[in-house]
């Protein structure tokens, strides 16, 4: 068996997920988020159109970005905008169902609501990040969305601080009567697990733990209680996933450890 | 505003048309194109109790607010990317409670500026339905009261009232918002205000085109005739413009493409040295805005051999072989 670290085995379960669903276009942030999307469009999709709400559309970058407006996210882009037309694209639902949204966040609820706006008391907050930037947006009307976390208690609450991106609010049918257009989460993608939703309860359940790890490990480092009689044990990269990754995806090692 | 030569010195437009308590904003995006030569004379000129209106304008947000020049914002993302995920003078600001500040996302916020350049009070969207954007306002209702300048409202939802059918269709208004003054860095202007912007535009010409007062600092003043031969690629017009300022390096660190990288040094070491502790950051600031008078005493500070190593490759836009960490 090949030697990978947890973070290529992250981009490469997202490379094999996109496949699987069939996706036309990703729209990501920075880091592993557009790693991701990157690996998805080496390794397993290669038609998929990488989106940046900035307005850079069909991108085909050489080296990963520092940030949405890097200027190597403009090089070779079929398209560069502006954000009223990157999120208009999107929230339209002719084109914005086919997009699927990859994003990250501080905190994760059971519904997969996240936040991404502070810690403690809004108004005097113990931590203040950066706000939503385009990530409401993006829950609200693409297609599916996606989340990177990490583990953790107090990463996967009971209860967020600061609702900013919509899960699936307070359950089934909260999508609807709120009036989102977009889909909703479909899977989080950990450093030792990923997770996927109930379709009637829309709540959070275990779908993969990595190898090494036990389901109750996993629930050690929820807050929530969470099904886990539908885990499996997670398929390690191949030999042949991590060649392409580390090559191929991100030569310079901006983003993998 | 009319389709005269506007060309003036930095110390000029911002004291012409920068004033204490304007509600202002700045273009470009968390890393890229920032109007930061402006920023730095904003916070020498000693500007005080700013609105500030913003999107995602990372890097020029956080020094203007460092700078002490801000009162409160309106905001959808304060970060500079993978530089700083949360810029840290407007982290801090806010975790100390010396900042007055009210979250959007950044279609909320570039809706409110596309409003505004439409003269109209509002637009509809379906951003942030449900969450928290729309129910904990940062400014109360007898705050906006007391103030001409503020929405009575944060947020209003409303149903569509074109609707046909029993689906659910609600929407979220958004409130105009016509700044007293934006202030943007293009690659190319001409001394009348027409404007070249390449790469990506983010929320700039929304903000440009619903503002009151417009100064556009730029890398070269070109002729109007030189951007007459593609008016495709030009975006802001003469008579919605107030000031041009020639200004070269005029958005470093930021990168600008085509013309230079964003410099890692400074973003990765050097700034957050100094924006994570109160005395580091007033050194920063006596060293880097009130110890030089003008932009060019400032890159002799930064030194040719540092941005000869960030000037773009021809080809990408960028410097493909630039150290980025």
């Amino acid at each position: 068996m090949a030697d990978y670290t947890l973070q290529e085995m992250q981009a490469i379960i997202a490379a094999r997920e996109a496949k699987a669903i069939g996706v036309d276009v990703i729209l990501c942030g920075t880091g592993i988020s557009t790693l991701a999307a990157v690996a998805a469009k080496k390794i397993t999709t290669p038609d998929v159109v990488i989106f940046f709400e900035t307005g850079a559309i069909d991108v085909e970058f050489n080296q990963m970005p520092m940030s949405l407006s890097d200027p190597r996210v403009m090089h070779r882009a079929v398209r560069l905008a502006g954000l009223a037309e990157a999120f208009a694209i999107n929230q339209n639902q002719i084109t914005g169902q086919h997009a699927l949204g990859i994003l990250g966040a501080a905190q994760i609820d059971i519904y997969g609501n996240l936040n991404s706006t502070s810690i403690g008391d809004y108004f005097s907050p113990k931590v203040r990040f950066s706000g939503s930037g385009g990530a409401a947006d993006i829950g609200s009307v693409v297609g599916q969305t996606w989340a990177f976390m990490e583990l953790g208690k107090r990463k996967f609450v009971d209860k967020l601080d600061y609702l900013t991106t919509p899960g699936y609010l307070d359950g089934p049918g909260a999508r609807e009567r709120a009036g989102l257009p977009g889909q909703g989460p479909s899977l989080v993608i950990t450093n030792k697990a990923t997770f996927r939703f109930d379709d009637i309860t829309k709540k959070m359940y275990l779908d993969s733990y990595y190898p090494g790890v036990t389901p109750q490990d996993i629930q050690e480092e929820i807050s929530f209680e969470i099904d886990l009689s539908r885990a499996v044990e997670a398929i390690p990269p191949t030999e042949q996933e991590l060649e392409i990754l580390r090559t191929q995806c991100d030569p310079e090692r901006m983003v993998l450890k | 505003m009319s389709n005269t030569n506007k060309v003036m010195t930095l110390a000029e437009a911002i004291e012409k048309f920068v004033h204490d308590g304007d509600l202002i904003s700045l273009g470009g995006f968390s890393s890229t194109q920032c109007p930061m030569a402006a920023v730095h004379e904003i916070i020498r000129q000693k500007v005080r109790n700013l609105h500030v209106a913003a999107c995602s304008n990372g890097q020029a947000v956080d020094e203007l607010i460092g700078g002490d020049c801000v009162e409160r914002i309106e905001i959808a993302y304060g970060g500079t990317g993978r530089f700083a995920p949360t810029c840290l003078r407007f982290r801090k600001s806010i975790e100390q409670g010396k900042l007055k500040f009210e979250d959007y996302s950044n279609y909320q916020m570039t809706l409110r500026f596309m409003a505004g350049s439409m003269g109209i009070p509002f637009l509809p969207t379906y951003s942030a339905l449900g969450t928290d954007i729309i129910s904990k306002w940062g400014f109360g209702e007898d705050y906006r009261e007391q103030d001409d300048n503020l929405p009575l409202q944060k947020l209003v939802v409303i149903d569509n009232p074109f609707n046909r059918t029993d689906k659910v269709d609600k929407l979220v208004l958004v409130p105009a918002l016509q700044p007293d003054v934006t202030i943007i860095h293009a690659q190319k202007a001409d001394a009348l205000g027409n404007v070249r912007i390449s790469g990506l535009v983010y929320t700039d010409l929304e903000q440009v085109k619903a503002s009151k007062k417009v100064i556009v600092t730029c890398e070269e003043i070109v002729t109007t005739d030189e951007l007459r031969q593609d008016p495709e690629r030009n975006q802001i017009l003469s008579f919605q413009v107030s000031a041009v300022v020639e200004v070269p390096w005029g958005a470093y660190p930021t990168a600008l493409p085509g013309y230079y990288d964003y410099d890692p040094a400074f973003l990765l070491t050097l700034y957050p040295k100094a924006a994570k502790d109160d005395a580091e950051w007033q050194k920063y600031l006596d060293e880097y805005v009130f110890g030089v008078k003008t932009r060019s005493e400032f890159l002799q500070l930064i030194g040719e051999e540092r941005l000869e190593s960030l000037k773009a490759d021809e080809e990408y836009g960028y410097n493909p072989s630039l150290k980025r960490r």
